[in-house]
């Protein structure tokens, strides 16, 4: 009953794999995205804030669609990145991750802007004082400080790769072995007569996938804020 | 040597000051909204004013005239903040050594041991910061911004948010501070005791502007400031010098101006220490005839300097003992039954049991901001004054 064929492993390593690339890549983007969604005073700001955040609203296939017409083969962006750079979303891995990253950002930048707005700016302006340029302030006092937010975040959006599925299938469909995630797998074997327990097998282990994430996110906050005294 | 000349505009605030001090430790002084926070915050780096130019020891770190300004983490001023502000994610030694870091490993002069050892802050090194109390929380913030080794320091009412408890614990540090680090002081507050005890130069402000700037014993007896500072506090400053103790009745028998005053003993403190004094108006009363079958152990001779302008029923004098000034607070009515005008001799009477831990003070600097020989005063003396005073 709970061993695995190599479809649904190949499924579930996938969708990890995919997650994990979709979160990581999206880190640097995202914290750039949040300090200046805190801290920026420029002008486009509720733009940008709106285009952030509209994969949170929008139907997941909208957003698939819309990414399919970018970066699709014949798509702006996805012909000039082939053409020029070699990089090919559509029908691929790397297409999964990337619609994965795009409904995840907004978790990811939400949770880290929060705790950029939390944080004592009275706290930077001492470190300046004491002789730090602001790069320094900013790796040895405000990186530090938001972290409880960026491991949220982080977190956050890797369970939401690990679930994504609308865009997913819209943008890249459902290519076993390249890319059909866990949840297009589960739908799959939900589609076929007698896939019932292929289906409960996976669910099982996208349970405990996401069980997990959220145990090691509760851990590491706590350990983390413990350390630095901002709970309790 | 400082020299500030700032003109800067808060919504609809202004704030214009200039000061020169070459004072070890200069009392920025004043009501809260006077510009006080602002205008160290200027000096500090943490506000780009207006127009203003500002330098230390003759190297110019703002001149809006041309386009100079050093930015905070180059202007080597140190700052302690009224709330102290450690980082709460490093350890206490972390944060002591923060600054020490970024400082030019040529110009460091602190070493962690010696700042400890100053601060008596030792057993706290591994602890973190939401551990600690109030008063170590501030004693930390010192060490800190000592460490970056500044060539000023900067520090925005640091015992404002503490109780008298901690603020007593603090003090003692507070008045070794210079001399013992060399590092001058701009101490921002609005405390007349706190002014008192630490502060070689005064600079009072109100509404944004300097009222006047001086040494703090010359700006203290001015009775024409004394609406800007404190009405409550107002009182003269004085140096003195232990004679004796009387271990009889626990008292310690100061000199000033040629007479003797008794105070509640000071521990610890060897004859011939300089005390600073400060003396509340309030607590001083007069008699024109030597007085008699009085409680009071103290009776100085002077004559009357100077009457105030009249506030209320209340005039503030101006008394000259022996070339040092006192002052006293009477009702007008008792101004003119006694006909006191100035040149009346008259003999002040103050109560010895006035006197409080916050009016006395070791100090080897004098109030009128002149250098005295240094007297090594050890640790614990001034530490040892509070449960006597208490």
């Amino acid at each position: 009953m709970f061993t695995l064929t190599p479809e649904e492993q190949a499924a579930v390593e996938l969708s990890v794999w995919v997650a994990l690339w979709a979160t990581l890549t999206s880190l640097p983007p995202g914290l750039l995205v949040a300090m200046l969604l805190s801290r920026g005073k420029f002008w486009g700001k509720s733009i940008l804030n709106g285009i952030v955040f509209l994969p949170l609203v929008l139907p997941p296939v909208v957003t698939g669609y819309i990414l399919l017409l970018l970066f699709g083969r014949r798509g702006l962006l996805g012909a000039f990145l082939a053409d020029n750079l070699g990089i090919v979303f559509a029908f691929r891995w790397t297409g999964a991750a990337l619609a994965c990253a795009v409904m995840g950002f907004p978790l990811l930048v939400r949770a880290m802007q929060l705790s950029i707005d939390a944080i004592d700016r009275g706290l930077e302006d001492a470190a300046g004082t004491l002789g730090a340029n602001p790069v320094w302030v900013f790796v040895t006092v405000t990186l530090p400080l938001i972290l409880p937010g960026i491991i949220a975040g982080t977190i956050l959006s890797f369970a939401r790769a690990m679930g994504e599925f609308g865009a997913t299938i819209t943008f890249v469909s459902n290519i076993p072995g390249e890319t059909q995630t866990l949840p297009s797998a589960i739908y799959t074997f939900t589609q076929v007569p007698g896939g019932d327990v292929a289906a409960f097998r996976l669910t099982v282990i996208a349970i405990g996938v996401s069980m997990f994430a959220l145990l090691i996110s509760e851990a590491i906050g706590y350990v983390v804020g413990r350390r630095m005294g901002v709970e309790e | 040597m400082i020299q500030v000349n700032v003109q800067h505009r808060l919504g609809s605030f202004d704030l214009t000051a200039q000061f020169a001090s070459d004072g070890r430790v200069t009392a920025l002084f004043g009501r809260s909204g006077s510009g006080k926070t602002s205008l160290i915050n200027i000096i500090g780096g943490l506000i780009c004013p207006d127009h203003a130019h500002i330098s230390l020891d003759g190297e110019v770190v703002v001149d809006t005239d041309q386009r100079i300004f050093v930015p905070k983490h180059r202007r080597r001023v140190g700052y302690v903040f009224q709330e102290g502000r450690l980082f709460p994610h490093l350890t206490v030694r972390q944060n002591l050594l923060y600054g020490w870091w970024f400082a030019p490993a040529t110009k460091r002069r602190g070493q962690l041991a010696q700042i400890v050892k100053l601060l008596g802050i030792g057993h706290l090194l591994d602890r973190r910061p939401r551990s600690l109390s109030g008063g170590e929380k501030q004693r930390v913030a010192i060490g800190r911004a000592l460490l970056a080794t500044p060539r000023l320091l900067l520090m925005d009412e640091p015992l404002a948010s503490l109780d008298d408890a901690r603020k007593a614990e603090i003090l003692p540090y507070l008045e070794r501070l210079y001399d013992e680090t060399k590092v001058p002081i701009i101490y921002v507050s609005h405390s007349v005791p706190e002014v008192a005890r630490l502060a070689s130069t005064m600079v009072v402000m109100a509404d944004g502007h300097v009222v006047a700037t001086g040494p703090t014993a010359d700006i203290m007896a001015r009775l024409d400031l004394i609406p800007f500072t404190n009405l409550v506090e107002a009182g003269a400053i004085l140096d003195a010098e232990i004679l004796k103790h009387d271990e009889q009745f626990g008292l310690t028998v100061l000199g000033l101006c040629g007479e003797q005053l008794w105070v509640p003993r000071l521990n610890g403190c060897i004859p011939g220490t300089k005390v600073r004094v400060h003396i509340r108006a309030r607590d001083v009363m007069l008699s024109t005839r030597p007085p008699e079958g009085l409680s009071a152990l103290n009776v100085l001779r002077g004559v009357v300097a100077e009457l105030g302008q009249q506030h209320g029923p209340i005039v503030d004098l101006r008394l000259d003992c022996g070339g040092q000034a006192i002052l006293a607070r009477l009702t007008q009515r008792s101004v003119e039954s006694l006909g006191l005008s100035k040149g009346t001799p008259v003999y002040a009477v103050i109560k010895t049991v006035g006197f409080d831990r916050q009016t006395l003070g070791t100090a080897s600097r004098q109030a009128n901001g002149a250098d005295t020989t240094a007297i090594p005063i050890e640790g614990p003396v001034a530490t040892s004054l509070r449960p006597e005073m208490a």
